[in-house]
């Protein structure tokens, strides 16, 4: 097989940033984690339809649900940014475009995901 | 040309295009749509929780439109992405765990996906449609 890298990489010399792996197993990490709070979520999701909004206030702050809810949003839009990032990598050629969709993903990642926790802490300490 | 500027004689691998669909490439080319799906997904069940934060009457908008033809449709795409997702994400953990490999596994595990998503996104279906 020819040799994979251009005379100038192999000139540079650098090899890889050693940092593949951070993210590889970021992704897993939050995917294990996810297993159980989609299948709590999926069951508590079906058992509240038809519920009403107090019913639905009273649910979400509850301390139970708001610790695992918490964790469910804060954690699925972590392990969603990750993903999309890679989607994107995979897909998008250009270097500018590339970083500036990464950027915008992982910002209202954080955006909606911190709306949502003042969110649910204000349905659970009043406000 | 300057050995500098040649460029780098790399195999590519190939695509989509030139091969024949069958159940594990369609069930991978899922798993990453419905990935896409459930990120906005994710931004709609925060939504929710912020609508039901807001004024009754915000929050009885945000009802209105999950009961309306669309808003149906919606969640019950949300919910077979979601179990399909889960299910096809269980089987990617096995796989990075080293199990499940052959050929003979791929698929039965594949099915065994396909059908339990199904099963799960009806049931979850008639459950909260009996509910209400």
């Amino acid at each position: 097989m020819s040799d994979l890298r251009s005379p100038l990489a192999r000139a540079r010399g650098l090899g890889s940033a050693k940092h593949g792996l951070q993210h590889w197993w970021a992704q897993r990490l939050t995917a294990v984690a996810l297993v159980p709070l989609v299948v709590w979520f999926a069951v508590s999701l079906v058992m509240l339809s038809g519920a009403d909004y107090g019913a639905v206030r009273a649910w979400i702050g509850s301390p139970f649900v708001m610790v695992l809810l918490l964790l469910t949003i804060g954690i699925g839009l972590h392990h969603a940014q990750l993903g999309l990032q890679v989607v994107i990598e995979d897909y998008i050629r250009s270097d500018g475009w590339k970083l500036a969709l990464i950027v915008v993903v992982k910002f209202i990642a954080a955006l909606f995901g911190l709306a949502a926790v003042v969110a649910i802490l204000r349905i659970g300490f009043g406000g | 040309m300057s050995a500098v500027n040649r460029p780098v004689n790399r195999p590519l691998s190939p695509h989509l295009q030139v091969y024949r669909p069958q159940l594990t490439s369609m069930l991978s080319i899922l798993h990453r749509a419905t990935g896409i799906a459930l990120s906005v997904g994710a931004l709609y069940l925060a939504i929710w929780v912020i609508c039901a934060a807001a004024q009754p009457r915000v929050y009885e908008w945000f009802q209105g439109f999950n009961g309306s033809i669309v808003g149906r449709i919606v969640l019950g795409g949300w919910l077979f992405s979601l179990f399909y997702h889960l299910c096809n994400g269980i089987r990617h953990l096995f796989w990075d765990a080293g199990y499940g490999f052959e050929l003979k596994d791929a698929y039965r595990s594949g099915w065994i996906v396909v059908i339990v998503s199904l099963i799960a996104t009806a049931l979850s279906w008639v459950v909260g449609l009996r509910l209400i």
